[in-house]
């Protein structure tokens, strides 16, 4: 499975009525591997996000897909190459499991001929990659935290696009869940080539899971690349504001970033 | 566009996941099928009861236009009228209320909740007492202050996009302020007036006719499809903008659509019976707990709307020694409702 998909800001500059947040950033974002946005908070990674995912009209620049400006394609068009998992979405209450994952299929339905049998195989093969087929006739409301997760990307992978863009798909997870996700989203990237875009909150695991890192400061771009050369203490500091200590991850051989604060630190390390 | 597939299994079979997909589309279409079964039968027993109890072979003789001595004058030229209208007032109540709950995820955004319902009654009861205009030009002046007063509790409430919340405590201003305007006009009334403007402040049936039936039945027919259409689009904004926008609903236009939709309905059936208190707010949430999850309410909504005015209606004519307006009725029974849903709420911050 291959693919060929390109998706690229260029020269974005975004914003929410006077309020700029982002500006003048430009992004490529390598086909079929993982890409992770790192940055503080309120530096513009969400918005940069929603805006590549069509959901916020640019002030200027462009996203473009595939070669096209997304804001000039249909929205239905985008929706079966593009995904979206936004930060917190709103189960409807009491949706069942499976109800919810089948409503990842609303783009690639026609008015008449509304449910297939192809529907139904790519809801049971989400399922099946998240682990979620025990719980197709659950309640999504009286499911844990990572399950309820697993459940909403179950939704996206129905959608059966070959980009797949997350917001903060880790948040409000305990350690463990946090990596049962992103070991799901690399087994997609790995075996259906799937290119998966996300902002991350813990830059440790951002480092670990993405084969490219861009790390954004006050809504510009300020580095991407390999997270090797990106994650130094210098771009810590200068995106987080934080002295910290760089070391290789024993687990992974990927930088693993040691905050150093005022307190509880043992030697002159700062 | 080029979308790469799952593995898709060599044969196609129904396995569990498609079994119980199913098996809740059918749940949902036979309860569905109940609903409606069981506003014909109400509908049926409106057109036999009354000062004279005519049998069903009678009714059906007058509906499929044979003269029927008696019958045909009590049951088509009386009762047929007032039943169809209570049909449609609920249908369009039930409609336009689930809308906007499923909208705005929010059971309090129901239209006569948020002041709608108000301001077709404020205008109404202004044109009745005050100016003096005939029947045709009043509902025409309902149904248009109903449009504007949406208009401007939408404007009231937009800052930076239109949140639920903002909207729902704006629309309870506004109903607050357009009620009192009714009650002031009312108070002033002379007293051939009231008996008229009384039903702008609770909804009734009396003096039902097929002039008030007709436009809500076009407007029915018109924004009832209209509506559908955007079933699917609806369901999925209740997951909130970004994720329906990203599932490929154009969010703006959707929320356009079902405004227009929404509030044409419940303007036109305010203008043809009142604004029957409480039926379009407790149609969806009834509707969801019958019907059940995952699945559209617009049509189990309009039908519960539809039966709950059919019943209030017997209930208000026929079970107690005086005839009350259905709107008292249907009052009694939503009041409550919503003092359970604003405890509720409260606690735990649910939504339909």
């Amino acid at each position: 499975m291959t693919t060929d998909h390109t998706l690229a800001a260029e020269a974005l500059t975004l914003g929410y009525g006077d309020r700029t947040v982002v500006t003048d950033l430009s992004l490529a974002v390598p086909a079929g591997q993982v890409t992770c946005i790192v940055g503080a908070n309120a530096c513009g990674k969400s918005t940069l996000l929603r805006a590549m995912a069509r959901l916020l009209k640019p002030q200027s620049g462009q996203v473009v897909l595939d070669g096209r400006d997304v804001h000039r394609m249909n929205t239905r068009e985008v929706a079966r190459t593009l995904g979206l998992l936004p930060q917190s979405p709103i189960a409807p209450e009491g949706i069942a499991v499976g109800d919810l994952v089948a409503r990842g299929r609303h783009p690639h339905q026609r008015l008449v001929a509304r449910w297939s049998a192809a529907d139904d195989a790519a809801v049971e093969e989400a399922l099946r990659v998240t682990g979620t087929l025990d719980l197709v006739d659950r309640p999504v409301d009286e499911l844990s935290g990572g399950q309820r997760q697993r459940a909403w990307i179950a939704m996206a992978l129905a959608q059966q696009t070959d980009l797949l863009l997350l917001d903060e798909p880790t948040t409000f997870l305990d350690v463990a869940h946090q990596v049962e996700v992103l070991d799901l989203l690399t087994d997609l990237n790995r075996e259906r080539g799937t290119t998966v875009v996300m902002v991350l909150h813990d830059l440790n695991l951002a480092a670990r899971y993405s084969d490219h890192l861009v790390a954004v400061r006050q809504g510009r771009l300020h580095a991407a690349g390999d997270p090797d050369e990106v994650l130094t203490p210098d771009v810590v500091r200068d995106v987080f504001g934080l002295e910290s200590q760089v070391v290789p991850d024993p687990v992974s051989g990927r930088p693993l970033v040691l905050p150093v604060g005022r307190h509880r630190v043992v030697a002159a390390t700062a | 566009m080029s979308v790469t597939t799952a593995p898709v299994p060599t044969a196609p079979r129904p396995g569990a996941v498609a079994l119980g997909r199913r098996r809740r589309t059918r749940r949902r279409r036979l309860v569905t099928g109940g609903l409606a079964l069981l506003a014909l039968v109400l509908l049926a027993v409106s057109l036999m009861l009354g000062q004279t109890f005519y049998s069903p072979g009678e009714v059906l003789r007058v509906l499929l236009g044979e003269t029927v001595p008696g019958a045909s004058f009590t049951v088509g030229e009386l009762r047929l009228p007032r039943a169809s209208l209570a049909l449609l007032s609920g249908l369009a109540l039930g409609l336009g209320g689930v809308t906007f709950q499923t909208m705005l995820r929010n059971p309090l955004a129901s239209p006569d909740v948020i002041g709608i319902s108000s301001g077709a009654s404020a205008a109404a009861v202004i044109c009745l007492v005050v100016l003096e205009v005939g029947q045709t030009a009043t509902s025409v002046l309902a149904i248009a202050a109903a449009l504007v007063t949406a208009l401007a509790i939408y404007l009231l409430a937009w800052k930076d996009g239109v949140v639920g919340t903002r909207l729902i405590l704006m629309g309870i201003g506004v109903a607050a302020m357009l009620d009192s305007v009714v009650s002031y006009v009312i108070v002033r009334a002379a007293q051939w007036d009231l008996q008229v403007a009384m039903r702008w402040l609770t909804g009734s049936l009396n003096n039902a006719d097929w002039g008030r039936v007709l436009p809500l039945l076009v407007a029915i027919a018109v924004l009832g499809p209209l509506l559908a259409s955007q079933s699917g689009n609806l369901e999925l904004l209740q997951q909130g903008d970004d994720s329906a926008a990203a599932l490929g609903v154009r969010v703006e236009r959707t929320r356009l659509l079902c405004i227009v939709a929404g509030v044409g309905l419940v303007a036109f059936a305010t203008a043809a019976s009142g604004p029957i208190a409480f039926v379009a707010f407790l149609a969806g949430p009834i509707a969801a707990r019958v019907v059940g999850p995952g699945g559209s309410l617009l049509l189990p909504a309009g039908l519960v709307g539809a039966v709950l005015v059919l019943a209030a209606d017997l209930l208000g004519q026929y079970a107690f020694g005086t005839r009350y307006p259905v709107g008292v009725i249907t009052g009694v029974l939503g009041a409550p409702y919503l003092v359970y849903l604003l405890v509720r709420t409260n606690r735990a911050g649910g939504s339909l």
